[in-house]
């Protein structure tokens, strides 16, 4: 993955890494942030749709940021390592098209990556603004997440 | 007490609830396991960033809100979770002892064509900070049981 806005191509695509769902993580992240019975707890869960315990949504998509991150900060330490300056970190404003398209079980792993698909200037010199489209896959091959987001990226120092 | 039905969701209707106040240790906890970017993990080095300090997670604060919706009404209700989620917009930073809270409105509600025991009901959620700001919007359908349709279904 391209680390400076000028260097993203429309269509790069970068593997991010895998997730393991284990049990116990994805109970723990529902009982703070999700508790609703189909994510706490196998014998309430035959009662939803689901017919088992599923990872939260929200667990899923933050395994997904969890990745994109180490990506990023693995690049910035290998800039650093050859002497460069990485460029400062931006913000995102905001994700369209959060899409829960299977549900995630207790073992599932879940391999992230995310594609390039447009990028643009702002009027903030340091900065422009690249559009990627990520997917999560499961050991299966079937898409059980994906989302399309906007962040704030660097520009190569003049 | 009597559990919500996808009939008991009125479009039109805003609702307000929630009081979630906002630490630095758990903005830090939640971006250590998932996003754990120099401005949501370490204040001093937050000072440097675009940020001006320690700000809260994007996704934290969508799981924040996720949990202020579980205690006021999905939990007592027959949702069977979300399809997804059609726009996040996060607007302002969220900081250490800000204190959250949820208005809701409901925008539309129809049966599932392809599961005539569900429903889908669609709202915006503004996550609101203590002064009033709106630091987060969320639009998003939830899929409830229908109890006509399990009514029928019983016979």
């Amino acid at each position: 993955m391209s680390v400076f806005f000028e260097d993203f191509q429309i269509g790069e695509t970068t593997v991010l890494g895998a997730y393991k769902f284990e049990r116990a993580a994805m109970i723990a992240f529902a009982r703070l942030y999700d508790p609703q019975p189909f994510h706490l707890d196998e014998e309430a869960a035959k009662e939803s749709i689901y017919g088992d315990l599923v990872a939260s949504g929200w667990h899923t998509v933050s395994a997904f940021m969890r990745c994109f991150i180490d990506t990023i900060e693995g690049q910035r330490r290998e800039l650093a390592a050859r002497g460069e300056a990485p460029p400062p970190v931006g913000v995102s404003p905001g994700v369209t098209d959060l899409r829960w398209r299977a549900p995630v079980r207790p073992g599932d792993t879940v391999t992230y990556s995310t594609t390039v698909v447009a990028k643009r200037a702002i009027h903030r010199p340091a900065w422009g603004l690249v559009t990627r489209h990520s997917v999560g896959v499961n050991q299966h091959g079937a898409e059980v997440v994906s989302c399309t987001s906007v962040v704030m990226t660097g520009r190569r120092p003049r | 007490m009597d559990i919500l039905h996808f009939e008991d969701f009125a479009v039109g209707e805003t609702i307000e609830y929630g009081a979630t106040t906002v630490t630095a240790d758990e903005i830090k906890e939640f971006a250590r396991q998932f996003d754990p970017q120099v401005f949501h993990v370490d204040e001093a080095a937050a000072l440097t960033t675009m940020t001006g300090g320690l700000i809260a997670s994007g996704w934290h604060t969508a799981a924040m809100m996720m949990r202020m919706s579980c205690d006021h009404f999905l939990n007592r209700s027959s949702s069977q979770g979300s399809p997804g989620i059609d726009e996040i917009s996060w607007a302002k930073p969220v900081r250490p002892g800000d204190v959250l809270s949820v208005r809701r409105t409901t925008l539309g509600a129809r049966p599932s064509k392809s599961r005539p025991e569900l429903g889908l009901v669609e709202f915006t959620f503004d996550v609101l900070n203590q002064v009033g700001d709106v630091v987060m919007t969320q639009r998003n359908t939830i899929l409830f049981r229908r109890r006509t349709a399990l009514a029928e279904a019983v016979g």
